[in-house]
């Protein structure tokens, strides 16, 4: 047979790659992960682990339900990895706290929530600006500096890199195969579907779901699909461990399920350089410790950076090629809370099912529309 | 559980660990120090109920975290000894109150 058995390729094993190849295998398909090696980029081992929802979706409605259904399929689905990889995902949905520091972001912050709050129709999209005691209550040691906060419960967060581990897992003991150190050069059509080839080695599958990150642009060019992606750095920190103390995370700090607090984070054009800068981790530290001054007498034990993948408008990409029928792309930020989605709702679609109208925005035509002369 | 070989010239100075006083040789760390003389636990259980104690020696685990003369979030493995110095196992929770 010339798929040699395999139902579907899924190009790239960070955590959107992964997530959709997990979410194939348990249905039942016949699915190869196709990988680079260790030295590759990869988001998905450097990013913060909030699964997180509030102040996404301006401009496009479509994405804050999106990131809404994912953050409310997170439970099941970390129960359901904890099951079939034996692995913690430490996920918890208690809610999470977006804090502001200065009058301006305050402002900015309110208007951008009413302003995703409004479009967001008949979605139960939640938030409200806590007063300072029960602010104080989610997070102790919150310092003088900070303007004010505003929870919602849909927030959470999980150890990203446990989550990365576990979806391996589960995807292997769903009967998926993994293949690292097979960097795709060309998707090909044949009688059957498709032949992959890396280097000198070549395999054959019915479908291919391009989910290589920053390498997915490159990949999904070759099949007639416009879905550029640049990187985006991030750099981070993250603090000696101390005793529970956060009830929930926040958008500047998070204490993972370890006891250290990491701290967030950068938005810079940097190209593929996943250094970090003195100036701009003090910058962080300096944000952080104006929220939470008792972080003046925490250590910090390590500082990192990733490269975020986004695409021109911000918003996920999720495609299948008209020259190639059955080859999709999937590209987006924040695949740590698209997770569940991924893992749930997209195996239908790349199984030949319609994209579900809600996601049609998500194509890539939107970025070749004629500017008007 | 750790011994050090005899060498007879080298200074000993006096340091105190949780209230008792503990005889060193000068230039070695306060982390050899503790274990020369059977502390293991050095820290507290932060998270996972075990207590902790140095793992690598070599600055980069920072699991031997100590107080010291009242500074915590010291590296043990990589702070000598002084003749006098004070040592004390770090609150799990630093004081937060701002
Ligand atoms: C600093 C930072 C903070 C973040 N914080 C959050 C957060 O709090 N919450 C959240 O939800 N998201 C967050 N994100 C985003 C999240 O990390 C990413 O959305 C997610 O990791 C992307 O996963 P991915 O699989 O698309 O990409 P990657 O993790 O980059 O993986 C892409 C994979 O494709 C492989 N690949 C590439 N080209 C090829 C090829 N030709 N052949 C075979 N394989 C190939 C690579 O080897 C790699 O393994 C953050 C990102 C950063 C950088």
């Amino acid at each position: 047979m010339s798929t040699n058995g395999n139902d579907v390729a899924v190009i790239g094993g960070g955590l959107v790659g992964a997530s959709i190849a997990y979410g194939l295998a348990r249905k039942g398909s016949r699915v190869v992960l196709l990988d680079e090696g260790d030295i590759a980029l990869r988001a998905s081992r450097g990013n913060f682990g909030l699964v997180w929802v509030q102040g996404k979706g301006r401009g496009r409605p479509e994405y804050a339900q999106w990131s809404l259904r994912s953050a409310t399929l997170w439970s099941a689905f970390a129960a359901e990895l904890a099951e079939v990889s034996g692995l913690d995902v430490q996920h918890e949905n208690k809610g999470g706290v977006l804090l502001t520091l200065s009058e301006a972001e305050d402002r900015q912050v309110r208007a951008l929530l009413a302003e995703i709050g409004s479009s967001a129709g008949n979605m139960r999209y939640e938030y409200e600006f806590l007063p300072r005691a029960r602010l104080e209550k989610l997070l102790p040691g919150l310092g003088p500096g900070v303007i004010s906060g505003s929870y919602s419960p849909h927030d959470g967060h999980a150890n990203p890199l446990i989550l990365l581990r576990a979806l391996h897992r589960a995807f292997v003991r769903s009967g998926g195969r993994y293949r690292p150190n097979y960097t795709v050069d060309s998707i090909r059509g044949n009688a059957d579907g498709y032949r992959i080839e890396a280097g000198g080695e070549a395999l054959e599958c019915g479908r291919v779901v391009i989910a290589a990150g920053l390498g997915s642009g490159r990949l999904a060019a070759l099949v007639g699909l416009d879905a550029p992606t640049v990187p985006v750095r991030g750099q981070l920190m993250v603090t000696e461990r101390i005793a529970p103390l956060f009830k929930v995370p926040s958008n500047l700090v998070r204490q993972t399920g370890e006891g250290g607090l990491q701290l967030g984070y950068t938005a810079e054009n940097a190209g593929y350089d996943t250094g970090v800068r003195s100036d701009m981790l003090r910058d962080i530290a300096w944000r952080c410790r104006t929220a939470f001054p008792f972080l003046d007498r925490l250590r910090v034990l390590r500082t990192w950076s990733a490269l975020r993948i986004m695409t021109p408008d911000g918003f996920p990409v999720y495609d299948e090629s008209p020259t190639h029928p059955g080859v999709y792309v999937a590209a987006c930020h924040s695949g740590v809370t698209l997770a569940a989605v991924h893992a749930f709702v997209i195996p239908d679609w790349v199984s030949g099912r319609p994209l579900a109208p809600e996601l049609g925005c998500f194509r890539t035509e939107r970025f070749n529309v004629q500017e008007a002369a | 559980m750790f011994r050090k070989r005899r060498d007879a010239d080298r200074q000993r100075v006096r340091i105190v660990f949780d209230g008792r006083t503990i005889e060193a040789e000068a230039g070695a760390t306060v982390a050899a120090a503790l274990l020369c003389n059977g502390v293991v636990a050095f820290r507290d259980p932060v998270v996972s109920g075990t207590s902790r104690g140095p793992h690598c020696m070599i600055g980069a685990c920072f699991e031997c975290l100590v107080e010291i003369d009242g500074t915590p979030g010291q590296q043990a493995c990589l702070v000598p000894v002084r003749e006098g110095m004070s040592i004390g196992r770090q609150a799990p929770l630093p004081a937060v109150a701002p």
